[in-house]
């Protein structure tokens, strides 16, 4: 950068010259070096911490991720117009909570035979499954999204419901009755609409803007449907 | 092209002018899926219809000219899947408006469609249809069952499997059974109007519309509240189907033009009723003797007919 900046300089102190006529002087192959400068300065260091983490202990591997997955989960809680979950998007985050509301969602295995409440496996299904249509669909309309960005929005934005799974098997513990009742429905909802708040924050600027409300139904639904799920839990 | 000009839509102002200037030209070759296939789209005003209507008439060459060149990609690449998501959201709400309100002497396909048929609108009308109606089976059976003392609630999380796969394969079998007969009659008898199967596919879809306020109507747990809203809701989307096939099979003989019209209306009764009597318990247990120091046999067996 700092060769190819000189030569229009140097043109121009040798004689007067309209703007930018030295660029036509320029060829690729003389006067800009494509190895060694223009490597970003990044990039080295990260050599160096690769090398570095293959010999670093398990507990600062794991601490490294679960940090990461924690600040996105602190991103999602509360959903201000940033892009940490777009640009370092993982799906670390959507695995674990996926597999916690799954596991508190599923009926024991004694009432197989009756109507209940989903399995692991279908709340597992409903969850990844939706999250892909939900990323083909807005991919389809238009959007400049990518398919794992967005999934790993959709995922993360999962744990305001998830953190109301867990308050509704805790007012479980308490006596059945309306009032049980009314605090569980409370509690989705307040939840259904964090959700809701947060994915928009983070999605709705990647769709074209006469497509919005088309990009951002489906994701209404999907949440709608896991608060469902939540809200008509009930243990055996 | 007065008409156009006065709706001051600057954005698609070129290609209303170039389309005006040179009526064989299309708009296509500038830009791929976001701007529409050939009209401008105005927002919603009153102006739109009348405009339609008169757009309607004598582009009918014109809209098989760009149907063919819309879908240029092949089919496995990602762009010819867009093609089939060309919409925007004004678009899809005027074909919802356009399916709960038929006119008489409107054809769906043609004021609406218009060789743009979406994928966006069946696929999501029927996957908030599947919802709309095992979560409003399940909200209405508990309704209907509260205060029994034998009652246990559960979420019945697996019809939502079977809503999901009645309400797709009507969705998409019986387009494609209509298609392949109006195929087939083509062979036989001239038609002036045809209809590719996407347009089909796009009718139905819309046409279901209809039954997710139904579905969520019928929590309601009064037989006669549910029959006036079968009704209601059948005579809607039925008109919009028939009246959007009786063009295409008018030609034929008599007969098997009634008996087509017949049979889709039929088989749209068919899905309704099936779905009112398989998700939602009559409402009539309501009103059985109070269960008695009897046994638990016979609620259970009440419950589960």
């Amino acid at each position: 950068m700092a060769e190819a900046a000189e030569s229009p300089g140097n043109a121009g102190t040798a004689s007067p010259r309209p703007l930018f006529a030295g660029l036509s002087d320029i060829s690729i192959s003389q006067d800009i070096p494509v190895e060694g400068e223009i490597t970003i300065p990044v990039r080295s260091q990260i050599r160096e911490f690769d090398s570095s983490t293959l010999n670093e202990s398990v507990q600062n591997t794991i601490m490294r991720d679960l940090k990461a997955v924690g600040k996105k989960f602190m991103h999602v809680l509360y959903p201000r117009k940033s892009n940490t979950l777009l640009r370092d998007w993982d799906l670390w985050g959507p695995l674990i909570l996926c597999v916690t509301l799954a596991l508190m969602l599923q009926r024991g295995s004694a009432d197989s035979e009756k109507d209940g409440g989903p399995q692991f496996a279908e709340v597992f299904v409903i969850v990844w499954f939706g999250a892909v249509t939900i990323t083909l669909n807005s991919k389809l309309l238009g959007g400049n999204i990518s398919f794992f960005q967005s999934l790993c929005v959709l995922g993360y934005c999962i744990l305001p419901l998830t953190v109301a799974m867990l308050i509704c098997r805790l007012v479980l513990l308490a006596e059945p009755g309306p009032v049980n009742f009314m605090v569980r429905l409370f509690v989705v909802i307040v939840m259904f609409a964090w959700s809701i708040v947060a994915s928009t924050a983070f999605l709705a600027d990647s769709q074209p803007p006469n497509r919005k409300a088309l990009a951002v139904y489906p994701v209404f639904l999907f949440y709608f449907v896991i608060s469902w799920m939540i809200l008509t839990f009930t243990p055996q | 092209m007065a008409a156009v000009d006065d709706l001051q839509f600057e954005e698609f102002g070129d290609a209303a002018t170039s389309l005006a200037a040179n009526p064989d030209a299309t708009t296509i070759s500038i830009e791929d899926s976001h701007e529409p296939p050939k009209q401008p789209g105005p927002p919603r005003g009153s102006g739109r219809e009348e405009d339609d209507e008169l757009l309607g008439n004598d582009d009918s060459d014109k809209t098989e000219l760009l149907a063919g060149q819309k879908k240029s990609s092949p089919f496995w690449t990602f762009e010819y899947y867009q093609t089939f998501f060309d919409v925007d959201t004004y678009q899809v709400f005027d074909r919802i408006k356009g399916s709960l309100l038929p006119i008489p002497g409107k054809n769906f396909v043609r004021l609406y469609i218009r060789s743009n048929p979406d994928l966006y609108g069946p696929f999501w009308i029927c996957a908030t249809l599947v919802f709309a109606i095992a979560i409003s089976g399940n909200l209405s059976n508990f309704l209907i069952h509260l205060g029994q003392k034998t009652y246990h609630y559960v979420p019945e999380f697996r019809k939502v499997s079977i809503a999901a796969t009645i309400i797709y394969a009507y969705a998409w079998l019986v387009p494609l059974a209509l298609w392949g007969f109006l195929m087939w009659r083509n062979s036989k008898v001239m038609n002036i109007v045809s209809y590719s199967f996407l347009e089909i596919v796009c009718v139905y879809g819309y046409s279901l519309f209809i039954y997710i306020p139904t579905a969520i109507l019928w929590i309601i747990p009064q037989k006669a509240v549910r029959w006036i809203l079968v009704t209601i809701a059948l005579g809607i989307s039925g008109s919009v189907l028939a009246m959007t096939f009786w063009p295409a099979v008018r030609e034929d003989s008599r007969r098997i033009a009634l008996a087509t019209v017949v049979t889709i209306v039929l088989l749209h009764m068919l899905l309704s009723v099936g779905c009112l009597a398989y998700f939602f318990d009559a409402p009539e247990m309501d009103h059985l003797p109070a269960p008695t120091a009897t046994p638990n046999q016979t609620a259970v067996a009440a419950k589960s007919s």
